[in-house]
């Protein structure tokens, strides 16, 4: 087993136990969706694509008083040091799925009626909490498709390595570690989207790890917003 | 009035208090915040957000261009470069005595014509309905087909109009606006058609930038005029 962390707090990776990886997003990548996004979080490499609102097939899904949401979260063969099967895994459903309703109270639907606004995460690369950085590239994503929203939304995750609670946890301390516990907020709004934990923490624990989640949130909502300003006004605010 | 412009993304809190919320805001208690990337606007009590980006969403008596893609017995079905299908009753060309064993819907328009038509109703529980019963609309006979996003038309509009008349002026186009986003350019000489396409794409490229039709002027070979236009004009 390697040592995931020195005496005086150093993690495995040379991060102090408060600190995120670094992180790159850019918007707008792919000319055929409706917006896109592409974030570097750490080691991961994720891209996101938007396409709608359009029509919904098949027509049975389509709901006559709002628009529908739909999400695939998919890593690419290549994404792993094996070769991953690229059809959808069990895993991988159930991210599709926590993605959707991670996203689903952001985004203003009623305006869209018998249409679905479609997301595509294809992950390039992984390296522990690809969940998170795929969530923060598609709220992105559709910010730039132009898709009214109540918020963005940031996602982060904290957990239990070595005894202390971390923030952003990576592949080694994922695979390791005692906990892990993704979090989605909507910053302004102040909701939590998503909140999954795996992993044992004592209550106290578990109140610092969702402290600490949360505040890696509103750093990579900064994150986001710089990406977003960027592209439309170029040089920041006005 | 002095009008407050701030550019925002979703979820940023515009402002605060007894104001009214317009395009892209919602109110949550007395905040009022935007829902999409754009530049907000607070004007006398309104508020609201010229978005950047999106589809269009068809609104009763926009002019836009449609181009057919199919027909039924009754209608014909409209690509409006939107989310919805639009939807041309056949009485609206043929008129009250249409009967669809004696007229053939393709005579008149065919799969891939452009028509220029207003949309006559949209409620959004059906798909939006086209008229083509006014002036200058109907099939578009000739021209070029231009493509821009549909939240850039008013910027390509100018303030009453100051923009496209800048444009057609200095090339002697005719260019009819959709509020899809489509558009279409008729000229005689093939320069100015080429100028004009120029000069539409770098409105949509730079839309949000000041003074753009001083820049389109200088790009066109106009002399600068007495106007100073705003951002969003």
């Amino acid at each position: 087993m390697t040592q995931l962390m020195t005496e005086d707090g150093i993690r495995c990776d040379g991060r102090r136990v408060d600190e995120l990886r670094d992180i790159s997003l850019k918007v707008g990548v792919l000319k055929k969706a409706n917006g896109s996004a592409y974030i570097e979080f750490g080691k991961n490499k994720i891209i996101a694509g938007v396409f709608g609102p359009r029509d919904v097939h098949p027509k049975h899904m389509a709901n006559q008083d709002t628009g529908i949401l739909r999400c695939r979260y998919h890593m690419s063969p290549f994404s792993v040091t094996e070769r991953k099967n690229p059809a959808p895994s069990r895993r991988e459903i159930e991210i599709s799925k926590v993605i959707k309703e991670a996203l689903q109270p952001a985004v203003i639907l009623k305006d869209f009626p018998r249409t679905v606004i479609d997301v595509f995460v294809e992950v390039l690369q992984a390296d522990g909490g690809s969940r998170c950085a795929a969530l923060d590239a598609a709220a992105v994503a559709l910010a730039d498709a132009g898709i009214p929203m109540r918020d963005l939304v940031s996602a982060c995750a904290a957990g239990k390595v070595a005894d202390r609670i971390v923030l952003d946890v990576n592949n080694e301390e994922d695979q390791e570690g005692q906990a892990d516990m993704p979090v989605a907020l909507m910053p302004n709004v102040g909701k939590i989207t998503l909140m999954q934990l795996d992993g044992i923490l004592t209550p106290e624990e578990y109140k610092t790890c969702l402290h600490t989640a949360i505040g890696g949130c509103k750093r990579v909502y900064e994150i986001q917003r710089k990406a977003l300003m960027e592209k439309y006004f170029q040089n920041g605010e006005q | 009035m002095d009008v407050k412009r701030r550019y925002v993304i979703p979820g940023d809190v515009i402002a605060t208090g007894p104001l009214r919320p317009e395009h892209n805001v919602y109110q949550d208690g007395d905040r009022i915040i935007a829902t999409s990337v754009g530049i907000s606007e607070i004007y006398e009590n309104v508020v609201r957000v010229i978005p950047l980006t999106g589809t269009y969403v068809p609104k009763t008596n926009d002019l836009i261009i449609g181009k057919v893609i199919g027909t039924s017995p009754l209608s014909w079905e409209f690509d409006i470069n939107s989310p919805f299908m639009g939807f041309l009753p056949a009485q609206d060309v043929f008129g009250r005595d249409y009967s669809p064993t004696k007229d053939e819907l393709r005579q008149r328009l065919d799969i891939g014509d452009l028509v220029a038509a207003r949309i006559a109703n949209f409620d959004r529980s059906r798909d939006p309905l086209l008229t083509v019963q006014d002036r200058d609309l109907g099939k578009m006979e000739s021209g070029q087909l231009v493509e821009i996003s549909p939240s850039k038309v008013p910027r390509l509009i100018g303030k009453r109009g100051s923009m496209i008349q800048t444009i057609e002026m200095a090339t002697k186009a005719m260019i009819t606006i959709g509020q899809n986003g489509w558009i279409v350019i008729s000229c005689e000489v093939p320069d100015g058609l080429l100028k004009a396409i120029e000069a539409i794409k770098m409105v949509d490229a730079l839309a949000h930038t000041p003074n753009l039709t001083e820049r389109v002027k200088s790009m066109l070979g106009v002399p600068a005029g007495e106007y100073n236009d705003t951002i969003n004009d």
